[in-house]
Parts: C-alpha cells; structure tokens; sequence
C-alpha cells in the first residue's frame, strides 16, 4: 500500500459516488473492520422516486446495517449512513444530520457537493473524503471544500472506474492527496481502525 | 469562492428578527447558511452589502423570503403517502364527521393543495372539506392562487399522479397556455390563502387534519419542538398531523401525546391534549 498518514483524530469518513460506484461501495463496506471507529457518511446518485431498496442493498453485504438517517438524528460512531432518496443530506455543527429538498444540485437530490461539503464545514481537518466512479461533476466542488479546510481527500483510481468523469472533475479542480483503487481505500479504513484501537 | 461564517449569518437572522420580525434564528444552520449564499450570488452582493440592503430597503425583505425559503415542490409527492390519505385517513375522519377542515401549514406553491383537493374531487367530498393554506412568503401565495405551473413539471406530477393511482387521466386537469399547465381554479374553491408565520404566529384556528411536510426540516430541535406544540393545539383531539417521510418527532415534548398511524409515511394522531 502507498505510504499514508493516518492519525486518530479524525472524527468521519464521507463518500460520494455515482454510476458505477455501487460495486466499490459494497466491497468497502463489506471488508470494514468490525466496530470501526468513525461514521461513514454517504451520498450516493440514485433514482429519485424510488425510496426503498437501495438502502437494503447496501446492507446485504456490509458489516454494519446502512441506514437513512430521519432529519436532525444524532450521528453515531460507526454507523454507517445514506442520504434518502430526493432529500439533501448535510451535517449540522451539533453533530446531527439536516435534510432538505432544496432545488437540486448538479442536476441531483441529493447531492454529493452538498453533503461533502457540509462535512467539510464541521469536521474540517478531522474529515477524510472518498469520491467513487460517476458520470459528472457533482462531489468535486464538495472535495474542494474538504481540502480546503484541512481534510484528506481520495478518489478512485480513473481507470478503475467504470465512468471516470467524477473523480476527473475533483481532480482538475482540487488537489487530491491519493488515487487509490478500492481494494487499497479498504486498506485505508483498515488503517485508521488500527489507530483507534 | 463565496462564503460566509456563522457570526455573519446570526447578524442577518438577528436584523431580519429585529427590523421585520420574521424569526430565523432557529432554522438549522447547514441550509440557511446555503440559501444566504444563494441570495449572495444571485443578487452579486457581499455580506456587508446585504446586510446594509436588509437595512436600508424594507421591500427588498419579500424578495429575500421569496429565494431564502424552500418552494421545491412537487404533485403527489411521495405516491404512496396519498394513497394511505384517500384510503386510510380521510375515510378514518370522515367516520366522525362529514365535514371537516385541513391545514397545509408551509403550503409553498401549492402543489400539494392542489393534489389534495383533485384527490377531494375524485373521492366526491371536495365540497364538505375547508382547506387553509398557509405560507410566511405573500409572493408565494400570490403564485399559489394562479393554479399554473411550468408545463415541464408536469411529466414528474403525472408520474406521480399514475403511482398514485388516480382515477382520471391526469391531462384532463389542465390546459396548456404559453408553457404554463393552467389547472381549473374550481378546484382551490374551498381553499383559502393566508400569510402565516410557523414560528411567529399564533394559533388561528382547529383542525382535523395538518399537513407540514418537509417544512420543519428547515427548522433546528428546539424550533421543531415548539412548532409540534402549536400544531398540537391546531388540532382536534384524534385529529391527525402528517409531516415529511424523513422527518421525526420522537425527540418533541409533546410526541407522547400522539401515536404513529402510519411509521413510513409519517402520519400521525394526537390522542392527547
């Protein structure tokens, strides 16, 4: 694995993704160490008026059961969560979630700029961002703002990528600190849980 | 790239409380601090600017409600939710009383007054129910009467219309006029408009049913808190309150004063008063 400073003072990990990123998220999710430390916040395209399935998808494989958090919910450490179909997802400085149906962004609701750079906002330094395979830009703007204010930032390896153009667009806008492949993002999580422990 | 930090956007809510005596103080953060920025940008003002415009043009505060609050809506939202109205909900108030009265508290540009009175009409109760619907945005309202919207909305009302299974073929409820679907004003008859504020306001009025979906998200805990109490009193007793399918009252003092009908689409019944 590439060299990389971990810490544990993060306080969350965030993932945004689009087409073609289901298959990375669910072997992310399915390798994550058992009790890992931090909550992993995720936004994810999906079809807006389709409320249920995706979330239950998800959870086939992962170690932890996925959830959509009710608006303001108190976000839990380890806890894995997704943003609701056709809701924004932000996080608000008293550690709890904030929904809303604002006007979509980048063509999507929810959006991945939204959520990541509400992340941003509040965990500052103490972030560590993901951003997956996609079709357009929405999450590069987000990925900005994480770098930004002090965050680690990581896309998917574009050839890896079934549609490259996500990962692209955050890395022609911001500096990216690591283009990993997902099986080397499961060693990242693996890592940090390591400095948890 | 734009920004703007908390202690500027405490003065904004702080003036705008001050001089105008619209409350946002306790709307949540993240999206409040989204939709300043917006107004930033569309309007190419810096903080300093917009606070100097807030205090030096009183009308320039309706064209800052107008953008700063959420009117994201849509026909039928959520199918499912108007399904278990028409076939659980209203039949359950109408065992108690033929006549009844609905609150669309936030009813923003109307759609969702709009759905309720078509699913009225198709269920043949149209002219036994009051309906008042309320929004703190008079731009809004005005937009809410005209019972016209952008025709390219209409593909996703449609679709929601068929998932809500209506027993009309959903063109048949308006007529196109220069891009706008034009809706036949018969059907907002029994409907009247009022500016009303959620947060400010008082209580005006009973209710067998209230529906405020997706507005208190907009709204911080304690904001959320007082608003269900103000909603309690709003309602009968057995009266029936339905909020957004991802929002929760659990957290609320009064939340033990009613029970879960319906858990996946929010629908609630307050048992106590």
């Amino acid at each position: 694995m590439k060299k990389i400073n971990l810490n544990n003072s993060y306080k969350a990990v965030v993932i945004g993704g689009s087409a073609g990123s289901f298959q990375g998220v669910v072997k992310i999710l399915s390798q994550l160490p058992k009790g890992f430390p931090l909550p992993i916040i995720m936004a994810l395209h999906r079809l807006k008026h389709v409320r249920n399935g995706f979330v239950e998808a998800l959870s086939i494989k992962s170690v932890v059961q996925v959830t959509e958090p009710h608006d303001k919910e108190t976000i839990k450490k380890g806890s894995v969560y997704l943003a609701p179909a056709n809701y924004h997802m932000s996080v608000e400085l008293g550690n709890n979630f904030a929904l809303s149906t604002e006007e979509m962004v980048n063509n999507s609701r929810p959006a991945i700029d939204i959520t990541l750079s509400s992340c941003a906002f509040v965990y500052k330094e103490k972030l560590l961002g993901i951003l997956l395979s996609g079709a357009n830009k929405d999450g590069a703007l987000g990925m900005k703002h994480i770098h930004d204010r002090g965050g680690m930032t990581i896309v998917q390896e574009p050839t890896e990528c079934m549609i490259d153009t996500m990962p692209k667009a955050a890395l022609a806008v911001t500096q990216i600190d690591h283009i990993m492949k997902i099986d080397e993002i499961v060693e990242v999580l693996k890592e940090l849980d390591k400095q948890y422990r | 790239m734009l920004d703007i930090d908390i202690a500027d956007l405490k003065r904004i809510s702080e003036l705008i409380f001050q001089k105008y005596n619209y409350d946002f103080r306790n709307y949540a953060m993240s999206s409040f601090k989204r939709r300043v920025l917006r107004i930033m940008e569309l309007k190419k003002l810096s903080v300093d600017a917009l606070l100097k415009k807030l205090t030096e043009s009183p009308q320039f505060i309706n064209e800052f409600l107008d953008e700063l609050t959420v009117n994201v809506t849509e026909m039928f939202r959520d199918p499912s939710f108007w399904r278990i109205m028409r076939e659980e909900v209203i039949p359950a108030i109408m065992l108690n009383h033929k006549q009844f009265k609905i609150w669309h508290a936030g009813c923003s540009s109307g759609e969702e007054v709009l759905s309720m009175a078509i699913m009225l009409k198709e269920m043949g109760i149209h002219h036994e129910v009051t309906v008042i619907a309320t929004d703190l945005d008079v731009n809004i309202l005005e937009k809410a009467k005209t019972c016209s919207y952008p025709i390219k909305n209409m593909e996703l009302n449609e679709k929601n219309y068929i998932r809500f299974q209506g027993t009309k073929n959903f063109k048949d409820y308006y007529r196109e006029e220069n891009g706008q679907a034009v809706f036949n004003k018969e059907l907002l008859s029994n409907v009247s408009f009022r500016r009303h504020d959620l947060v400010t306001g008082d209580i005006f009025n009973k209710f067998d049913l209230v529906l405020c979906r997706n507005v208190m998200i907009y709204f911080n805990q304690a904001l959320q808190n007082e608003v269900l109490k103000k909603f309690h009193e709003s309602l009968f007793k057995y009266g029936y309150l339905a909020i957004g399918s991802k929002e929760s009252l659990i957290w609320c003092d009064y939340a033990n004063r009613f029970i879960v009908v319906n858990n996946e689409e929010k629908i609630y019944k307050k048992i106590k008063d």
